[in-house]
């Protein structure tokens, strides 16, 4: 079997644009949030996600529903992150570690009242790119088109608060009002991956795309470019050589952004 | 007549239970170049802070340009250079060029998109400070003196009214501090730009400032170098030699 039979498969023409939409969707969101410290963002929501997605299946929604009803809960748990930091005066990464294991918790939880782990609940865990339906697509699409245009307009803004947030503030940005909408479209991108790598593996599709771009960019356009183009070969390639080798397809996608990362990381010696 | 560009009446500042600033109550005019020196923990900083709008004052009043500081919208009138970034990190991937390019940020409204008239200015603000030749260079690649330059050509990109500088030199070697002055005083004396300049440095302040305020968590003294130097009050507080120091050049 080649590469130009396999284009024709309808699932895999889905997997590799909704794959693509959401690679995008990481590697931009994945530079602001490395940059500013908050690379295990993606892991606590994630952990949320697993919590709603539990309830989601404990009431037998379909699965495209599971997703949107995710939403609320994690975008929710993402303003809870930035309200814990400022009200209790501890860290964001403390933050992030009480949302995260009170998702997770709630997760176990429902799973047992729902009587265990079931199939569905481990293709949100380990993710199953190549089952996603048409209406799942339409989703991503619709989602992608928002958290896009968001970033897109608030670029500068963005820009300006990773740099430095006083200074920021002193040009007369909102970076409370810029944070919360940062860490909301972040939520709605973890929750567009959990079909793409799954729950357990969303923080590594946000961090090593912007992490390897970052060895090897000298300017921040440029940081974020090379992020997509890594974050989209690796989801692209992780699709394919999943399907011809008969791996798992988030964990195949994950590996090659890891070798992407090694492989940034000896150019950036050897160019030094 | 002079207009005060900063206005602040009865300003009480405390953090966690603590008073920091007392009762402070003084105007900046449009020209002045003020050095504001005070020992450590004497409120420098957070008096700076709250002139910006970075700290929330418990009582009092400032006002910016005739507004109350939490209506002040005007940012490109005000060009600030802090004494170190929150939470620099040495591999952030910006060139000089697009850190100072985001000083204009503060004239623009959403969605905030730069233009040609930017590229213009930033351009200016880069030969201004010396640097064209790094405005490709990341910011995290510079030398100490290098980046506060690069800093202070984004605080100058709007050509500013005022210039709020807090503690500017402290990372300088003593040749890049002298030059640094000295653009400082080139901006003052030929741009009409105005200075609010803190420092723990009195003796260098002395030289270049037009009017001294000395903090210590209350004013203790406002006003010009020859008031300060013919006071004898301060020659009380500073001592005979500290004072000779601060006036050897007025």
């Amino acid at each position: 079997m080649n590469l130009t039979d396999i284009i024709h498969y309808a699932f895999l023409q889905r997997a590799i644009l909704a794959g693509t939409l959401i690679a995008v969707l990481c590697s931009v969101l994945g530079v602001f949030l490395v940059l500013r410290r908050l690379s295990l963002i993606g892991d606590g929501l994630a952990h949320v996600t697993f919590g709603s997605v539990a309830l989601a299946l404990l009431f037998r929604f379909q699965s495209v529903y599971t997703a949107i009803a995710a939403i609320p809960c994690v975008l929710l748990s993402a303003l809870g992150i930035l309200k814990i930091a400022e009200k209790a005066r501890i860290y964001g990464d403390a933050a992030i570690g009480i949302v995260s294991s009170l998702g997770i918790a709630s997760g176990i939880l429902l799973a047992s009242l729902a009587g265990g782990f079931n199939v569905d609940l481990f293709s949100y865990l380990f993710g199953n790119i190549l089952s996603i339906s048409p209406a799942e697509l339409l989703v991503t699409a619709a989602l992608f088109v928002i958290v896009l245009l968001a970033v897109t307009f608030l670029y500068n803004d963005l820009f300006a608060i990773t740099f430095d947030e006083e200074l920021a503030e002193t040009s007369g940005i909102r970076v409370d009002r810029i944070n919360a909408i940062l860490v909301l479209l972040t939520a709605l991108t973890v929750v567009l991956a959990m079909k793409v790598v799954g729950i357990m593996l969303i923080s590594a599709l946000l961090i090593l795309p912007a992490v390897s771009a970052l060895q090897l960019a000298r300017g921040f356009k440029t940081a974020i470019i090379l992020s997509v183009c890594l974050g989209v070969t690796s989801v692209v390639g992780g699709i394919f050589a999943s399907f011809i080798l008969n791996l798992p397809t988030g964990a195949t996608i994950i590996i090659i952004n890891f070798f992407l990362f090694a492989t940034a990381f000896f150019v950036r010696k050897l160019l030094r | 007549m002079q207009i005060d560009i900063i206005s602040i009446k009865g300003l009480c500042f405390s953090y966690q239970g603590n008073e920091v600033l007392h009762d402070i109550t003084c105007a900046i005019k449009a020209g002045d170049y003020v050095g504001v020196v005070g020992p450590n923990g004497s409120g420098k900083s957070t008096l700076m802070r709250c002139l910006l709008g970075l700290n929330r004052v418990d009582t009092g009043t400032i006002e910016l340009f005739g507004a109350p500081q939490a209506a002040f919208t005007a940012w490109e009138r005000i060009g600030f250079l802090p004494q170190a970034l929150q939470l620099f990190n040495p591999n952030f991937p910006a060139t000089v060029e697009e850190i100072v390019r985001l000083g204009r940020l503060s004239r623009k409204r959403f969605p905030r998109r730069f233009d040609s008239t930017d590229t213009t200015a930033t351009t200016r603000a880069l030969e201004v400070m010396g640097i064209s030749s790094i405005r490709d260079k990341l910011i995290g690649e510079l030398s100490g003196g290098l980046r506060q330059r690069a800093l202070l050509a984004r605080a100058l990109v709007n050509e500013p009214d005022i210039l709020i500088l807090d503690e500017p030199t402290t990372a300088l070697d003593p040749e890049t501090r002298e030059s640094f002055y000295a653009t400082l005083q080139d901006l003052n004396s030929n741009s009409g730009t105005t200075v609010l300049l803190v420092t723990h440095d009195s003796a260098t302040v002395g030289i270049y400032a037009s009017k001294l305020l000395y903090l210590d968590k209350k004013l203790i003294f406002y006003g010009s170098f020859e008031e300060f130097c013919q006071s004898s009050s301060m020659t009380e507080v500073f001592g005979p030699h500290s004072q000779h120091l601060i006036c050897r050049r007025h």
